[in-house]
């Protein structure tokens, strides 16, 4: 008999009062765990849409020139001392700090072409790269398979009549049209889009790039701290943030995350209270008992030590089939939020902990003031209750 | 020699801003295996003056000693290992842990002391068989008979050997059969050596002591030949005070019994 076996005996032998704290502290607990979890696998899902958007740096060579270009619109305008980037730099894009944060590098070789007396842009790409960037293209055929196929942007393909299974001549080189990008409403679709290797060989730029984009998921690091290691990296290019994407990404993201740390603090405070009062009038009901306990002779450090090990023991408890409860609660209703297209649920170790920590800590925060209160009470004062 | 000492103890209470003796000036001295019964009418005292005894609460005024330890002179919890060392409690209405098994209940005073659990368990299960319960280890209070509960907390009371017992009632919620088989237990137990303090209504019950004292308004008053014929009056004082809802505890005016009924 230790002072640790009044404590288990009472949560084993007064099992609908403990049930009920269990289930109270269990439903807060279930419910932070819940909003936590849709919030993480939400923001995974929307940074995989927004990821959809495309590239959100540019790595273009520096030139002394300015661009007069806007929304396809080509002013003319002279570019000169143009250094293009070789592979090798591209390469070391791989080598930055928050390498864990670049989802896609996708390098490119442009150049203009003539094709039938007209010139064209020609474009090579890494096709599946490119592809896992821009999963919006629509394209009508199929992407480039082998070296000596083709994919026309929609406004090329009806300038120069294209259409899947077609054939042109560029330099003398015989090329089949694979498919048809559907109208983007973007420069790509006046672009003619092959490998990378035979757009090197066509331009005559054999293991140099004239622009690399990168999509990169910057939830835990800013977009910059990426722009300036690439830089570090690639000292000759310039390497610039589309901020538009990104800001609006980290902001629809910081929106979320605030949303849901409001509602849980919310959820939190009342969970606290209920515990707290749950708690408390518990531990008035055990007056009695208390009185009976000081008049054996156990100190207030004993019978503390009881209250505080039974709370320990019903919120650890409760921490945990709050963390499974609130899981499943997630994976429930993920669907409705998600529009079936979210993932699986993340299992965040860390949430796992700090939800059994969370319990533990309001079991032991809501018995404190109610214990004390109770201990600190004269011997003969509880015992008065026994009359 | 006297192994408690009660000097010129008061305790004062204030009950709606108005202070109200509860004890005024009690000296009184019990020696060492002494069975001291405390009788009285309700509210005069007598609780209260177990309660000062037991170190669970303060004098106003006065002074306790227990085998030469002044008791009020103990701070912060040593007043309650005082308790833990000295002392043995029997509750009015048994006072049972109620989801401790009877064993768990008699071992209670022990979980604080720096003994093994085998030991623990057979001075328990000891304790037990001294009030004829051995068989009932496992039973939970409510499993259990009055007259049991009684001595399941009579046993808890004794389990750690406390050379004094301070018992309040132990009879209140008992028929006479089972009334009596208590009282024989706590003179068995006064035989072996234990001193008792026992606070009673049942004037019937004073001829298990060696010595009776009789409280009033806060005051110990002479017990006579008197008060001991009238062997039930407090007993049907307390019960007709229930009856109509009384329980202020409050000093009140006895009333008087006619028929006095003879202890049989």
């Amino acid at each position: 008999m230790k002072l640790r076996n009044i404590a288990l005996s009472n949560i084993k032998r007064r099992k609908a009062k403990i049930s009920f704290l269990l289930a109270g502290l269990m439903v807060g607990v279930a419910t932070v765990v819940a909003l936590v979890t849709i919030t993480i696998t939400l923001n995974q899902d929307i940074e995989e849409k927004l990821d959809r958007f495309g590239a959100n740096i540019v790595i273009s060579p520096r030139t002394e020139g300015l661009s007069l270009a806007y929304g396809g619109i080509s002013l003319g305008g002279v570019s000169y001392n143009v250094k293009e980037i070789s592979s090798e730099e591209v390469a070391r894009i791989d080598r930055i700090k928050n390498r864990k944060n670049i989802k896609v590098i996708a390098p490119k070789t442009l150049g203009v072409v003539a094709i039938s007396s007209k010139s064209v842009l020609l474009a090579g790409i890494d096709v599946p790269r490119e592809l896992e960037m821009k999963q919006w293209w629509q394209i009508e055929g199929r992407a480039p398979e082998t070296d000596s196929e083709v994919l026309a942007g929609k406004v090329v393909a009806e300038s120069l009549g294209l259409s899947p299974g077609s054939s042109i001549a560029i330099k003398g080189r015989e090329l089949k049209v694979s498919g048809v990008i559907g109208a983007t409403g973007s420069q790509d679709d006046e672009i003619l889009f092959t490998s990378i290797a035979t757009a090197q060989s066509l331009l005559g730029k054999e293991g140099l790039y004239s622009l690399v984009e990168v999509s990169a998921l910057c939830r835990d690091c800013p977009v910059d701290e990426i722009v300036a290691q690439i830089s570090a990296q690639i000292p000759g290019a310039r390497v610039s943030a589309v901020q538009q994407v990104v800001k609006s990404k980290m902001q629809a993201l910081d929106h979320l995350v605030k949303l849901t740390m409001g509602i849980s603090a919310v959820v939190l405070f009342i969970g606290v209270l209920i515990v707290m009062v749950t708690m408390m009038g518990s531990i008035k009901e055990r007056t009695r008992e208390i009185g009976i306990f000081r008049a054996i002779g156990f100190r207030q450090g004993h019978i503390m030590k009881i209250i505080l090990l039974e709370a320990v023991i019903v919120s650890f408890a409760a921490g945990v089939l709050g963390w499974i409860f609130g899981i499943g609660v997630a994976k429930v209703s993920l669907p409705l939020f998600a529009e079936g297209e979210a993932g699986a649920v993340a299992l965040n170790l860390s949430l796992a902990v700090g939800a059994v920590l969370m319990a533990v800590l309001t079991g032991l925060l809501s018995s404190i003031y109610p214990a004390m209160k109770a201990v600190r009470m004269a011997p003969n004062e509880a015992l008065r209750i026994l009359y | 020699m006297s192994f408690i000492t009660v000097r010129n103890m008061g305790k004062r209470y204030e009950s709606g801003g108005v202070p109200v003796d509860a004890l005024n000036g009690v000296s009184l001295q019990v020696g060492q295996g002494e069975f001291l019964a405390v009788v009285g009418e309700s509210g005069s005292g007598k609780s209260t003056l177990l309660s000062l005894l037991g170190g669970l609460d303060r004098p106003t005024e006065g002074s306790l000693e227990v085998d030469g330890l002044d008791v009020y002179s103990l701070r912060g919890e040593k007043l309650a290992d005082f308790r833990s060392e000295y002392l043995g409690f029997v509750f009015q209405s048994f006072q049972l842990i109620p989801y401790l098994t009877t064993l768990e209940n008699t071992m209670l005073p022990l979980a604080i002391a720096p003994m093994k659990n085998r030991e623990k368990r057979a001075a328990g299960i000891h304790a037990l068989r001294r009030v004829g319960l051995e068989d009932k280890i496992d039973r939970l209070p409510h499993q259990l008979s009055g007259g049991e509960q009684e001595r399941a907390a009579l046993a808890r009371a004794i389990v750690n050997d406390p050379p004094v017992l301070l018992a309040d009632e132990p009879t209140g919620n008992l028929d006479s059969k089972n009334g009596e088989a208590v009282m024989n237990l706590l003179k068995d137990l006064n035989r072996e050596g234990i001193t008792i303090v026992m606070v009673t209504h049942n004037l019937g019950y004073t001829r298990y002591a060696s010595r009776t004292i009789k409280l009033q308004d806060g005051r110990i008053v002479p017990f006579t030949d008197d008060d001991s014929s009238c062997a039930v009056t407090f007993e049907t004082e307390r019960k007709t005070a229930e009856e109509g809802g009384d329980s202020s505890g409050a000093a009140r005016i006895a009333v008087p019994v006619t028929a006095a009924v003879p202890v049989t």
